[in-house]
């Protein structure tokens, strides 16, 4: 006969103020099988803890039933409660009256009712509870990075430096990311090239990191600590280990004329080409759909101009398989672009610019060497007009978030551009001034109060070219509350940060989260801000959400953190609740009819074929097995198996059976 | 396909000549527009201003006499009827209470289900596939197309041409030989309602876009609703005053455009009807032509 204990949880007033906790105690007191029945207004506090271990010993339990809040939340701490009672930890189970009941639900005996339903479904499972010991497996002690801007490349610096090994793939030709592409930061005005490039430096020169660049993530597999990776290198055209980044094709390529992606289209590359000229690796590609040869069979100037004979037209893509313990993501953002927005013309006018091709106009490396100047004319625009929230906080585009960097950015951009044109004036449109961050408002103070910038709290509405200067009509809803006509030489839109593009693609394949934005999903917005909801995938920057550069670097060091941590043991111990076929004596074997519809189904890949052989080594029979090291405990096979031969520990059809006979009766 | 006419109050007054040209030129195409029988007032301005059921019922109304009719579309010229019918049976259709409160109200049947054209929508589907071989004077002006207000919005009912810097009139004039302008006010507001009340605001905001069509180079501005014609048109005295400048292009429907351009006389067209006379130079292009045939 079953000895079981129900604990009843008040959780302060989240449960007792909607359902009547003693109550709930009193009547499963008599359920059959229960021995005893307590409620208390913290369960999960030491002396409620107490209280289980007390009760397990005195009563001599051999199960527990706690009906408190989510197992998410506390089933760790009452079956460790469990276990130093002396009982197996896996024979107390959660009843969730929290999340499941008094949170959704009205007060009243309906609420009490479905709680008392829950704790007897619960109780009737326990009883069939077996004990379960958990499953130890390896660790592989590498750690993969996707992604290689200033979050990527901190996160792959840490993790080397704390001794593991990190393999770093990026999709462009060089690290560096968006940091790469901005001329000076907030809130010191120190050059970004100048603090990114010796941590890109220090990637290629660190042992313990093995860089992909040029590659995406084609596949992965496997789960926590044994993680199956397949890299797609695509063809750089070249051969890496021959050039030595003389950079002699790219000066001799005839086709020059291509707008460069790292200058936001604002200056030219040719078809072979190295991205910047800090890029690491300094070896260049070719871009094959610009590249005359590939379009017309003719041309490779390149290959004939270059002094180690390593271009490699015939160069195919090259799949490389690895195996990593742990997975950072570090894809960063996207910013639209200025034809995103049908009231400042669709990206038509020239001189209507985003933030970051006004960074690539203000970079001493940019494609005017620093110098300001309108990407239509050339000239030096004397009055410019920043708007900011473009895009951004606005549910009629679809962005309703602030992307959280453009405040502070557009401030930097006017105090740039009264560094460099001091007989120019900045006018900014705003909705407010965010700057939450240290010296981050006396920053923006500063730019209005020194450099001049003028601050106009409203909309822009409209911008049109007239005479070769745009037109912007705006709103200054402030005290003067009036309408602004400004003649404009140039404007600059802090248009909105989006996800990557690809960012839903890789979620897909990692098998992890994304919101309605693309963006990664943490696994809990404040108390697991890095991990995400698929163990041993972690997040760095702002593939989460738009973030500053020191958010960024912060969250990468935090995930490398948790890597060190998981790599910190040789083994991980997972969760018992694996799928396992049946085994029986000979001549049966098992229930097994060996119609292996259990492993196409699996969404794991975790069930093969077992042969059964006599002593001369006959087959005998075949049989499905789950591999426990890969099974998920998902149930798939379970449900599909036609001789009911697979059971899912801890979830037993029989235990599934007595639950839910004992919400019907 | 049996195609419906709802000509709306000023149609029938003081813009006439833009439902003349609109029969005139659908006839001479081979296309029959029926107008919709015992129409009645679709409530513009006033009554959604007044009582939000009279402005649903009146645009009702009309929609289930010309479902009663068995027409498969219906055209609405006018650019204030256009948005009216179309928002109230979008409105009604999202909201089964609100409709058969109205339908209890008019006690007629109404289901909701008609397709609803603005003049450039029927222009784009039944008049451009055969316009081509009907040309025989391209109208080769360079022209501002002006949209105004609501033919393109709310973009989320009407789903018509985009919102900023619509396309499609443009379209049009290019299929006739015309050069449109690119120019920045397509859909700023001409004052509209103001027209008769505050003539000194009309000016001013009609004078900004008429100043601009013109510093582009426009030898005519081409539009598809009444308001915006008779503000345009009939206002260019207040306009001329309010910019302090003479201007004296012309402002044309799109159909009487299409008319000229298919060889249809200017009366037939009601040209004679507008405030600034229509004085387009005759350009040499038919010779052009007649030549290379």
């Amino acid at each position: 006969m079953a000895r079981i204990g129900v604990f009843v949880c008040h959780c302060g007033e989240n449960i007792s103020a909607t359902v009547d906790c003693e109550k709930v105690a009193a009547v499963a007191a008599e359920f059959p099988g229960v021995v005893y029945s307590v409620d208390y207004k913290y369960m999960c506090s030491d002396p409620g803890q107490t209280l289980v271990k007390e009760a397990i010993i005195k009563h001599r339990l051999d199960g527990v039933v706690v009906s408190a809040c989510s197992p998410r939340m506390h089933e760790p701490t009452f079956r460790r409660a469990t276990e130093e009672a002396g009982l197996n930890p896996y024979l107390c189970e959660m009843a969730n009256i929290r999340e499941h009941c008094s949170w959704v639900h009205e007060k009243g005996d309906a609420a009490t009712g479905k709680a008392i339903d829950t704790i007897r479904t619960l109780v009737e499972k326990v009883k069939r509870n077996t004990p379960l010991q958990p499953i130890r497996v390896p660790i592989t002690k590498t750690a993969l990075v996707i992604g290689g801007g200033v979050a990527g490349i901190q996160a792959a610096l840490d993790i080397a430096n704390a001794g593991h090994k990190v393999i770093m793939v990026e999709r462009d030709p060089s690290i560096g990311g968006h940091m790469s592409q901005l001329s000076e930061t907030f809130p010191t005005l120190d050059c970004s090239q100048c603090i990114l490039t010796p941590r890109m430096v220090e990637v290629a020169q660190n042992k313990n990191i093995k860089l992909y660049s040029y590659a995406e993530v084609e596949s992965v597999d496997g789960f926590i600590g044994n993680f199956k990776v397949k890299i797609r290198k695509k063809a750089k055209s070249i051969d890496e280990s021959l050039c030595t980044g003389c950079g002699e094709c790219t000066t001799k390529c005839p086709m020059k004329k291509i707008p460069s992606e790292f200058e936001q289209f604002l200056g030219k590359r040719p078809a072979i080409y190295i991205p910047f000229p800090q890029a690491v690796p300094n070896k260049p590609v070719i871009d094959k759909e610009r590249c005359t040869y590939y379009l017309k069979g003719k041309c490779k100037i390149c290959e004939k101009v270059c002094p180690t004979k390593a271009i490699r037209f015939d160069q195919e893509d090259e799949f490389i398989d690895v195996e990593v313990g742990a997975i950072v993501v570090a894809t960063g953002i996207d910013i639209k672009g200025t034809d995103f927005f049908p009231e400042y013309g669709y990206g038509k006018y020239k001189d209507v610019i985003t933030g970051l091709q006004f960074e690539r106009l203000a970079s001493a490396s940019g494609p005017t060497g620093g110098e300001i100047r309108r990407p239509s004319d050339g000239t030096i625009p004397k009055k410019i007009v920043f708007v900011k929230c473009a895009g951004s906080r606005d549910p009629a585009k679809g962005i309703e978030y602030c992307s959280k960097i453009c405040c502070m950015y557009t401030a930097k951009h006017t105090m740039l551009y009264k560094h460099k044109v001091h007989d120019g004036t900045a006018y900014v449109f705003y909705m407010d001034i965010r700057a939450g961050g240290k010296n981050y408002e006396e920053f923006v103070r500063r730019a209005i109060s020194e450099d001049g910038a003028q601050y106009i709290r409203g909309r822009v509405s409209k911008i049109y070219e007239k005479n070769g200067k745009l037109m912007v009509y705006g709103a200054d809803t402030l005290l003067s509350a009036r309408a602004v006509e400004i003649e404009a030489d140039m404007v600059v839109l802090a248009t909105a940060s989006v996800a990557s593009s690809g960012a839903e693609e890789l979620a897909q394949r990692l098998h992890t989260s994304y919101d309605q934005y693309n963006f990664f999903s943490e696994a809990h917005p404040k108390l697991k801000p890095i991990e995400t909801n698929t163990g041993g995938i972690f997040l760095a920057g702002a593939c989460q959400f738009p973030k500053d550069i020191p958010e960024s670097v912060m969250m990468a060091s935090g995930a490398a953190g948790k890597v060190a941590c998981l790599f910190a043991n040789d083994e991980l111990t997972r969760e018992p609740i694996v799928a396992e076929v049946n085994r029986k004596g000979a001549p049966y074997y098992s229930t097994c009819v060996s119609c292996f519809m259990c492993i196409p189904v699996c969404p794991y890949q975790a069930i093969d074929r077992e042969q059964i052989k006599d002593r001369n080594g006959n087959l005998i029979k075949e049989l499905a097995r789950v591999n426990p090291g890969l099974c998920q405990g998902c149930g798939t096979c379970v449900a599909l198996c036609r001789s009911k031969s697979i059971e899912l520990h801890g979830f037993s059809n029989s235990q599934m059976m007595a639950e839910i006979i004992a919400v019907l009766n | 396909m049996r195609i419906g006419l709802y000509p709306g109050c000023s149609l029938t007054g003081s813009s006439r000549e833009y439902k003349e040209s609109v029969v005139v030129v659908a006839k001479a195409l081979g296309i029959i527009l029926e107008e919709v029988p015992d129409w009645n007032c679709c409530g513009a301005t006033a009554a959604h201003n007044l009582n939000h059921e009279l402005a649903l019922a009146l645009p009702t109304r009309i929609l289930a006499l010309a479902e009663q009719a068995g027409f498969d579309k219906l055209v609405i010229p006018c650019a204030a009827c256009y948005s009216r019918l179309t928002i109230t049976q979008d409105e009604l259709n999202n909201n089964p209470e609100l409709k058969a409160k109205i339908i209890a109200h008019l006690g007629m049947d109404f289901k909701g289900t008609m397709v609803i054209q603005n003049a450039i929508q029927f222009i784009q589907d039944d008049i451009l596939p055969i316009l081509p071989a009907k040309i025989t004077k391209p109208f080769d002006y360079k022209v501002a197309c002006y949209y105004g207000c609501l033919l393109v919005r709310p973009h989320g009912i009407l789903k018509f041409d985009r919102p900023e810097d619509p396309q499609t009139m443009d379209a049009v004039i290019s299929a006739i030989g015309g050069t449109p302008i690119e120019w920045a006010f397509k859909n700023e507001c001409c004052g509209a309602a103001m027209s008769i009340a505050r003539t000194d605001v009309v000016g001013k905001l009609s004078g900004n876009i008429v100043k601009d069509a013109v510093d582009r180079g426009a030898e005519a501005i081409i539009v598809a609703c009444p308001m915006c014609h008779s503000n345009l048109d009939m206002r260019r005295p207040n306009i001329n005053k309010a910019m302090g400048e003479k201007f004296e292009q012309p402002v044309i429907y799109i159909t009487q455009a299409i008319g000229l351009a298919i060889g249809l006389s200017p009366k037939e067209l009601g040209l004679q009807r507008h405030f600034v006379a229509v004085n387009l130079p005759e350009k040499k292009v038919v010779e052009t032509i007649m030549e290379e045939k």
